[in-house]
């Protein structure tokens, strides 16, 4: 054999290796709703976080669990002063375009996050000043020690300074101006996935990126990644059956069943960080919608005892749920901190003992009211309610439904005073601790708290309890407070919780993605099963 | 000629802004965009702050007189869901509206008029009673039930063509096309026979019962005296005569299947301008609802314009009766 003819073999099978080495492994992937913008900070909200949680990371990430990983940042730690935490960056961290991460740009990203036009800036009124200390050191000055500043830093992406200078991207879109922010299509991260193309709505195309500097800690066998919205149901699971993809985000649970048994696919069902619940009007003297006259029948706790008692939530989840939720008795899914066994355990159905309730109120006969429910935000959420409808008529509680859009039912909510009287909502809590709950659902209304609390509950003694808690640095002595606050709550029934929401993913049987309980995957971390 | 075409022009104008109109009385029932726009964590005064921004405060003929004059320019504002330009999401998503629809219309007017023509002439055939029998159920079934149809026989079951999507594209300037390439045109395959299959039984059915009707009529019945052969009674003196109701229920069918592709479009995750517009309902985009709007409203002014002086040409009676005005 000539030396010629040895090479020129040598180098066939030198590339066949390489070849057999970098595998291409294309992901398709398709959920009902597209991510709203690349821009990081414009868009508070899970599926432009998800995709974005690909090509951008955060300082500190979340696995599908809800643990905190390391990301961007490889250590954190309070300082002596308990107003400052220290963030310790990780080094040899590239952009895709090949810049430096540093200190700067963590510097700039947070204080992007937190201008006027940011849609983040409600999970960082706690800093005061971001601050570099060397080029891979920050520090976060808080107005009042936070204790659980990272738990809030999840979903917040670095972006590069030097590149955002050059697009002028510094600024997260005002939609005052009539001009397209270029953040919006375009990306430069330091995630494991770089973008290639972007259409909205249509389709997304990464790819991975070699240069990875998390690539010996994660799987990283994914080679590109083709993201597809597809809004309808049937046509989302025929694209599934059909091949043409490989993991749909969101089955409907009416196909669950039939999708299990299909040994070419694998469904994945696991709890969401999510919780449906009903609310009503507890501090107006009278009810607009109901037909008692000066008087409102949802301010007795007897009254709201008895409705949360009749609600068979077993019944709602095997009928309207088809087995996908979790009945429950606290808006708090169970990996968030302060929910107990007990506090979730829903009470148990009992129709005399709620009637007996309901005649010592004072309604023997019942009364009649107006439930408002959205109809395209929870699964299955129209349902729910109009099953729930028919459980309170067993008190005689005669409830009109008005089921309607998302974009009208939260402004019913969000309106001050609140323009409804009893309502359906579903809560998820991003920091995983129970204080975002209170926050938002149970303290008075008030300045940046109560937003979404419509009851009109209003307890001094647990606003106080509530406002300790962001500045208490003792952990023990906190959890301490919010199993209080938990109980005096629970003992208010201020609002009737009905159950955890759960998510379904299908996929072809050679991957096996884990339910996120953020509902925010990450592709980084799935790797191919070897046939 | 011109004058009518001027009068049918100023009408136009008048029937658009008359739609704008009443589509901004309307958006206030639609619900309040902040509430998407916003996260979870926003406060009162946030919400305050960007609705003022928005001005969506200014009560509505404010708001609407804005519109319109924005509008004149040629100004959409930006989408308050995906931050881009009204405009050049109308114009990204354009081109698979059209591709569809007119595929669809040549789709059910080509094939509508031959079936129709075959069903009149042999009218006791077995092979019409069939065509009959099965344009009852193109009347009868909902798009969306007859999208899922084909896509569980022809995507699911057979595999042959994809269930979702436009599949490659390929881009000449700022249009963009499926014709060009397999998957592109596999991918048109199902939207076209979902969106023309109601259209082609419709036509289908006019163009028989027309044909039936003007066979009888004496003129035809003079033809087969003069001894012209059957064939070419048919197809020259009878469905000629046919035509101009069909160009008209055409011409308003494709205004429509332009417009109304939303089913369609939806069923299939079609990126055209029909599920750009169930998406901005949903979210609330009061700009790209608008523009959408208007923009649905100048298709039927135009069709409308297009029928009204396509009646010129097929009818010589309209023609000879200007010419016989003149003369006076």
């Amino acid at each position: 054999m000539t030396t010629f003819r040895k090479s020129l073999w040598l180098a066939l099978i030198a590339s066949t290796f390489a070849v057999g080495v970098a595998e291409a492994r294309t992901l398709k992937w398709a959920r009902s709703g597209d991510s709203l913008t690349l821009d990081p900070h414009a868009q508070n909200e899970g599926p432009t976080h998800t995709l974005s949680h690909q090509i951008y990371e955060p300082l500190i990430i979340r696995d599908h669990t809800g643990k905190q990983l390391p990301a961007l940042a490889t250590s954190w730690k309070v300082t002596s002063d308990p107003t400052v935490w220290e963030f310790k960056l990780r080094t040899g961290v590239k952009f895709h375009d090949g810049a430096e991460f540093d200190a700067d740009d963590v510097v700039f990203s947070l204080e992007r996050a937190m201008q006027p036009t940011s849609d983040m800036k409600g999970l960082l009124t706690s800093i005061e000043k971001v601050s570099k200390v060397d080029a891979h050191t920050v520090h976060i000055k808080t107005k009042a020690p936070n204790p659980l500043l990272p738990n809030n830093l999840g979903d917040l992406f670095m972006m590069d300074k030097g590149w955002s200078e050059k697009n002028n991207v510094t600024k997260v879109q005002d939609f005052k101006n009539k001009e397209e922010n270029f953040a919006v299509r375009n990306a430069n991260g330091t995630g494991a996935f770089m973008l290639v193309s972007r259409e909205p709505d249509v389709k997304t195309v990464l790819k991975r990126n070699d240069n990875y500097w998390g690539k010996s800690e994660v799987p990283l066998e994914i080679t590109e990644v083709v993201y597809t919205p597809i809004k309808a149901d049937a046509t989302r699971v025929a694209a599934l059956l059909s091949g043409e993809v490989d993991f749909v985000q969101d089955l409907p649970v009416q196909d669950i069943e039939r999708l299990r048994k299909d040994n070419k696919l694998r469904v994945n069902s696991g709890p969401e960080n999510r919780t449906i619940f009903f609310g009503f009007n507890i501090g107006d003297k009278d009810l607009k919608s109901d037909n008692v006259e000066g008087k409102n029948p949802f301010a007795d706790v007897r009254v709201r005892q008895a409705m949360n008692m009749v609600v068979n939530r077993q019944a709602i989840q095997r009928v309207v749920m088809r087995g996908e939720s979790v009945p429950t008795g606290v808006i708090a899914p169970p990996f968030v901190n302060g929910w107990t066994k007990e506090l979730d355990t829903p009470p148990a159905v009992d129709v005399a003992a709620a009637k007996k309730l309901m005649a010592d109120a004072g309604y023997p006969n019942g009364f009649s009211v107006t439930l408002h429910c959205p109809n395209d935000r929870y699964v299955n959420d129209e349902a729910i309610c109009q099953a729930a409808v028919g459980m309170w008529g067993q008190l005689g509680i005669k409830v009109n439904l008005v089921s309607q859009s998302k974009s009208i039912h939260f402004t019913l909510i969000q309106k001050q005073p609140p323009e409804s009287d009893f309502y359906m909502l579903g809560w998820g809590v991003p920091t995983f601790d129970s204080d975002y709950i209170f926050s938002f659902l149970y303290h008075t209304r008030a300045g940046s708290r109560g937003s979404w609390n419509a009851t009109r509950y209003t307890n001094p003694e647990v606003d106080t309890m509530i406002q300790s808690l962001s500045g208490e640095t003792d952990l023990a002595k906190r959890n301490a407070t919010i199993a209080k606050i938990w109980s005096i709550l629970h003992k208010d029934v201020v609002y009737i919780p009905l159950h955890h929401q759960t998510l379904a993913y299908g996929m072809k049987s050679d991957l096996d993605i884990p339910v996120d309980v953020s509902n925010q995957p990450k592709l980084k971390m799935i790797s191919f099963k070897r046939s | 000629m011109f004058a009518f075409a001027i009068r049918s022009l100023a009408q136009g104008v008048l029937v658009l802004v008359t739609v704008a109109f009443i589509a901004f009385s309307m958006f206030r029932f639609v619900g309040d965009p902040v509430v998407n726009m916003l996260g979870q964590e926003a406060t009162q005064q946030d919400r305050q702050e960007l609705t003022e921004r928005l001005g969506l405060n200014d009560p509505w003929p404010i708001q609407f007189a804005r519109f319109l004059g924005d509008a004149a320019q040629g100004e959409f504002g930006v989408s308050y869901r995906q931050g881009r330009k009204v405009s050049d999401l109308i114009k990204e998503r354009l081109p698979a509206t059209l591709e569809l629809a007119v595929l669809s219309a040549i789709f059910a007017t080509g094939l509508g008029v031959l079936l129709g023509v075959y069903a009149a002439i042999n009218r006791t055939g077995i092979l019409s009673n069939l065509i009959m029998s099965l344009s009852l159920i193109g009347v009868s079934l909902p798009t969306f039930l007859i999208g899922i149809g084909l896509i569980y026989i022809f995507a699911v079951e057979l595999r042959w063509l994809p269930s979702f999507g436009r599949g490659e594209v390929v881009r000449l300037g700022w249009w963009s096309t499926g014709l060009l390439t397999e998957s592109g045109r596999k991918s048109l395959i199902l939207p076209v026979l979902t969106l023309g299959f109601f259209q082609l039984t419709l036509i289908m059915r006019l163009v028989r019962a027309e044909m039936l009707e003007v066979m009888r009529a004496d003129f035809i019945r003079f033809a087969r005296a003069r001894g012209i052969s059957d064939r070419s009674i048919e197809l020259s003196h009878a469905l000629r005569n046919t035509l101009i109701p069909v160009v008209t229920i055409a011409g308003l069918q494709l205004g429509s299947v332009i417009a109304f592709a939303i089913v369609t479009e939806t069923v299939f995750q079609w990126p055209g301008l029909g599920a750009l517009f169930v998406n901005a309902v949903q979210f609330a985009d009061v700009p790209v609802m608008s523009a959408y709007l208007m923009f649905v409203a100048a298709v039927f002014v135009i069709v409308n314009l297009t029928v009204d002086l396509l009646y010129f040409i097929l009818d010589p009676r309209l023609r000879s009766g200007r010419r016989v005005a003149k003369g006076h």
